[in-house]
């Protein structure tokens, strides 16, 4: 796994739905069918600060996040890059698209 | 009530466990609190079936006639993917029986509602495997209940291990990897786990095993069928020494007493992260549930199913802290949770009590001061017709009233309206009373 | 029959679900690890 670093570029990854909760947020991968929580609601913020055109940096900046607390949502970040919530992304990624499009079953006769 | 400690049942050593994962209890509380909306849900689509098994825990056979049309159904979907339900779990009875079996599931991976649904493999076809196995979103859980015929089919009906085994070579063949190959444990397969594993590895499937509840008509099978103290005890080594990529479904927290607890939330989420909505849409707490007392309502009225998942009195109830009631006490509690609320409700017992399977053997007691006359039963029973089923909590023979017809009589058609029916006044003489 | 060992977070957690210093921010649970589903 690369390390993830404040100048790492990442993006929510287009299969993962995030679902806002008091307490922080759920995040689901529909290809992987991990399921991860997100305890605090500064870390869905910075979640939604990734989408691809800054890096982590800017994305803790622009959330707020304390510098001393900068190690502690770096690392919740790496948890969710080797999970896939999030992956690294050049900048100026595609607009995520959160619908899973799956081959559909029923189109053909079947049995 | 006082628990007093009874003699300690025969125990197997065991090596130190690893150190798995153990969910915060800043989560705990939040989920314990209940949420918005379930993360995921059981979904049984339908009370028919073509099997019978003697535990089935919705006891299906035949369709209701009320069951939820196809339109009702998306609109189901729609709130769910409004709700982001991430993932429901489709089963029944048999769900492929349905003919908008296919069209639902594709309504469903298309609405942002990810699938897995649970069968015994009667349609699972080399066609339909090709289909399943090219979809991204579709999981697939085919129930085996035995290693061998033998064990499976005593369950599960004759030919139906051959009806699994088939389905899931049809699956492997399709190059669908990773489908899950779902067990209830009882004492006659938890000698066999060993030999499950070696079935899921052969078809590059995905074990998962599961607690027997005394359930539907799993009430009737209980005493003879749930594990025994030391087999729970197998069962907990087993899994901690080779449970890793074995699915549980979080069924055995109720064992977690025994040392470190099992991967998964590790307590009851029922009415709190998950629920179960079934054919005619009525929504219980969870498919072990299925019982008035556990009705939370029907997403047929007003409010739809968000409406019962938030507003529901035995939803709000159920989100309420509770103290540990008589297990309070208990060193234990904190990792037990008092156990299954379904397993002790259908076994008779206080919800406030511990579990029938209490690891500490506090619930055998309570079983043995039991009265058995009375236990719960479902409203519905969607059964095939067949013989009665034995009485529940005792082995003692059925009370049935024998009579005898006259032989003289034309027995009434059943579709007969008319209230006389069948009756032949005979001529009247002279009265025996003498009184007119 | 053994008590269960001590939780694995590092410091004692409060019960009314603050989230305490050294605890991670995120958790992970497989879909399947919830009890109540079939």
């Amino acid at each position: 796994m690369p390390s993830v670093t404040l100048d790492s570029v990442v993006a929510v990854h287009p299969r993962v739905s995030i679902r806002p909760e008091p307490f922080g947020a759920l995040l689901y991968h529909f290809s992987t069918r991990q399921l991860s929580f997100l305890k605090d609601r500064m870390l869905l913020e910075v979640v939604r600060a990734c989408d691809g055109t800054r890096t982590l940096g800017e994305a803790l900046g622009t959330t707020g996040v304390p510098a001393a607390q900068t190690a502690r949502y770096l690392r919740a970040v790496e948890t969710l890059v080797a999970s896939r919530m999030l992956e690294s992304a050049s900048a100026g990624t595609a607009p995520r698209r959160t619908a899973p499009d799956s081959a559909t079953i029923s189109t053909e006769a079947v049995a | 009530m006082t628990l007093v400690a009874p003699t300690p049942t025969a125990t197997t050593t065991t090596a130190a466990p690893p150190t798995p994962h153990r969910t915060s209890s800043t989560l705990l509380g939040h989920f314990e609190r209940g949420l918005d909306a379930p993360i995921c849900l059981t979904w049984e689509l339908t009370y028919a079936c073509n099997l019978s098994c003697s535990h089935c825990l919705s006891s299906s056979g035949r369709r209701d006639p009320r069951e939820l049309t196809t339109e009702e159904c998306k609109g189901i979907i729609d709130e769910l993917q409004r709700m982001q339900v991430f993932y429901v779990n489709i089963g029944g009875g048999e769900p492929t029986v349905r003919s908008d079996f296919w069209e639902l599931v594709d309504y469903a991976t298309a609405h942002q509602v990810g699938v897995k649904f649970s069968t015994n493999g009667v349609k699972i076809t080399p066609e339909v495997a090709q289909r399943l196995a090219a979809s991204d979103y579709v999981d697939v859980q085919i129930s085996l209940d035995g290693a061998t015929a033998e064990v499976n089919d005593a369950v599960r009906g004759p030919g139906s291990y051959d009806l699994a085994m088939r389905a899931m070579q049809n699956l492997a063949d399709a190059g669908f990897r990773g489908f899950k190959i779902s067990v209830v444990c009882t004492r006659e397969n938890i000698p066999q786990l060993d030999d499950f594993k070696a079935i899921a590895d052969r078809f590059q499937a995905q074990l998962r095993l599961t607690r027997l509840r005394p359930s539907g008509r799993g009430a009737d099978v209980w005493d003879d069928l749930h594990p025994l103290p030391h087999q729970q005890r197998e069962l907990y080594d087993w899994l901690v020494a080779n449970g890793e990529g074995v699915l549980t479904g979080d069924s055995f927290f109720h064992l977690s007493a025994f040392g470190e607890a099992l991967p998964g939330l590790n307590l009851c989420g029922a009415g709190r992260v998950v629920c179960l909505i079934d054919p005619i849409g009525d929504v219980y707490a969870c498919p072990f549930a299925i019982h008035d007392e556990f009705l939370a309502g029907s997403i047929r009225e007003p409010g739809g199913f968000e409406g019962v998942w938030r507003h529901s009195e035995l939803f709000q109830k159920l989100r309420e802290p509770t103290g540990g009631g008589a297990c309070g006490s208990c060193a234990f509690y904190d990792s037990c949770r008092g156990g299954c609320m379904a397993a002790k409700f259908f076994t008779g017992l206080p919800l406030d009590g511990p579990d029938p399977e209490c690891v500490r053997g506090f619930g055998e007691q309570l079983l043995a001061e039991r009265a058995t006359d009375a236990l719960p039963k479902p409203t519905a029973d969607h059964s095939h017709r067949t013989s009665p089923p034995r009485p529940r909590g005792s082995a003692g023979p059925v009370p049935l009233t024998l009579s005898i017809r006259r032989p003289d009589a034309q027995p009434a058609h059943a579709c007969a309206e008319s209230p006389l029916a069948g009756f032949t006044p005979t001529a009247v003489t002279a009265c025996a009373c003498g009184g007119h | 029959m053994t008590p269960s060992p001590a939780p694995q977070n590092t410091v004692v957690e409060a019960p009314s679900g603050e989230l305490i210093d050294e605890e991670s921010l995120v958790e992970e649970v497989s879909i399947d690890g919830m009890c109540g589903v079939y």
